[in-house]
């Protein structure tokens, strides 16, 4: 049995908070300067040098890439070998992300209800997602998610006999919808069976995979790479005003469910697909 | 075509500009998003006054990320616009003439845009930072207590944005996914 201190988690949320919305990851960084060679389009081109822009300044000048620096949403890998002690350990994640957002110039974007809708000034609730796995350590990422994207996301509850074309047509259907909305070139997370809920939540997670990562199941995976060249070939574009890259990358994931069902959720993520990683 | 642009944006200036213009805005400018624009919406039904003149008015539809020391605000890109489409007709018939945001409106911007002689730009989103570059001042106006959603007076210099729809009906989003369907026709 390992022991964690309570206040070590909340220091590492902050900085993690800090860092996600100032620096994107280097997959990330890379498929930008990719996709800015491959745009057909003059205005998408230019498009692209605009953003490229937007990383250096936030980069070098502290400037938050997006002013929307996103509701928190954190997934807690928990050895169930280890013991934090001090506090609990969902209070000394929201401790983290208040003192992130607060320290780190981060927009606070939460309201306390969705219906009254007032403020709570601290970027707090996170949304945490647990999972006790073996072991004696905890593994975090911290996943800011901006709403303009997270507005044209979708759950579809398919039928069996619609089989992988429904799905398809799931996909092409959200992302078609999202449009210039969803701050184009997106990344695009596919949540393929479980339940209502586990779809969206296999969706979410899907955001967080590496740029160039491939599913292990070939078909799974054929099916990422053929949903990519369908995107693309919507022509929406950087910022929606037409061009060759609609999506960065799409990542699928799947989970096994129940006789009667097929759901898949589309979880979309604008270009600032933003997430860090820690082991504590 | 570029355009270099001086607020107010009149009547006239918006008819002359055309989608696909990039336009750099310089002068005074208005923020507004959810809160503020539901709040104003209401003071209008009530009959009551407004806290900012609309006439020749540009709303930037944005809310800021904290400014750091020494600064004028922190980032600052658009938000979708269509949130704020229940509300954008009837401020563009009491004379805003701009609105600059991201992302499709609906059929009844549209149309107030074409009835008002006015102009929807897009600003590039996720690009706040570069575009806090082109903000050298910012000073809440109005609903203060909103926090990010209170009203704010920037000033800008050579703001990048396009011309999304005009005042002739034309709409730049709509062209590119014809455009597309198009080229994958042929």
């Amino acid at each position: 049995m390992r022991t964690v201190e309570a206040s070590v988690i909340t220091e590492e949320i902050s900085k993690m908070c800090i860092e996600a919305n100032y620096h994107l990851s280097k997959d990330m960084m890379q498929v930008f300067g990719q996709a800015k060679d491959n745009e057909t389009s003059p205005l998408g081109k230019k498009i692209f040098d605009q953003l490229c822009e937007n990383l250096k300044i936030a980069d070098t000048d502290t400037i938050p890439i997006c002013q929307d620096t996103g509701m928190a949403v954190i997934f807690v890998k928990l050895g169930q070998d280890v013991h934090v002690t001090g506090a609990n350990l969902t209070d000394a994640i929201n401790e983290g992300v208040r003192k992130g957002y607060t320290e780190g110039f981060l927009r606070k974007s939460v309201v306390r209800d969705p219906i009254d809708r007032v403020n709570t000034k601290d970027n707090t609730p996170a949304i945490i997602h647990y999972d006790i796995v073996p072991g004696e350590q905890i593994e975090i990422t911290m996943a800011p998610k901006g709403f303009g994207s997270e507005n044209m996301s979708r759950v579809f509850m398919l039928k069996p006999a619609d089989g992988i074309e429904g799905v398809k047509n799931a996909v092409l259907t959200a992302v078609r919808d999202a449009g210039p909305n969803a701050c184009p070139p997106m990344v695009v997370g596919v949540g393929i069976g479980g339940t209502f809920e586990k779809c969206a939540f296999l969706a979410k997670k899907a955001l967080t995979r590496e740029i160039g990562s491939h599913s292990p199941i070939p078909y799974v995976s054929e099916l990422e790479q053929e949903l990519l060249t369908k995107i693309n070939a919507l022509g929406i574009g950087p910022a929606g005003l037409g061009g060759s890259t609609t999506a960065f990358a799409v990542f699928v994931e799947t989970f096994p469910t129940h006789i009667a069902g097929l759901p898949v959720a589309v979880n979309i993520c604008c270009h600032v697909n933003r997430h860090v990683t820690r082991v504590i | 075509m570029d355009r270099i642009i001086h607020t107010p944006i009149t009547k006239e200036i918006a008819d002359s500009l055309h989608v696909g213009d990039m336009v750099y805005l310089t002068g005074q400018i208005y923020t507004a998003r959810d809160a503020a624009h539901k709040r104003m919406f209401e003071a209008v039904q009530k009959g009551e006054a407004l806290p900012i003149d609309l006439k020749d008015a540009t709303i930037y539809y944005m809310g800021p990320s904290p400014a750091r020391e020494g600064r004028p605000i922190g980032s600052a890109g658009p938000t979708t616009a269509s949130r704020m489409d229940k509300y954008a007709p009837t401020f563009m018939d009491m004379g805003q003439t701009c609105m600059i945001g991201k992302g499709k409106r609906s059929d009844a911007v549209h149309e107030a845009v074409v009835r008002n002689h006015a102009v929807y730009l897009a600003a590039i989103g996720g690009a706040g930072a570069l575009l806090s570059k082109c903000i050298t001042a910012s000073e809440v106006v109005a609903y203060d207590d909103l926090g990010t959603e209170a009203i704010r007076l920037l000033t800008v210099e050579n703001f990048p944005a396009i011309v999304v729809l005009d005042s002739t009906g034309r709409d730049a989003y709509l062209e590119a996914e014809e455009e597309a369907k198009k080229q994958n026709q042929a």
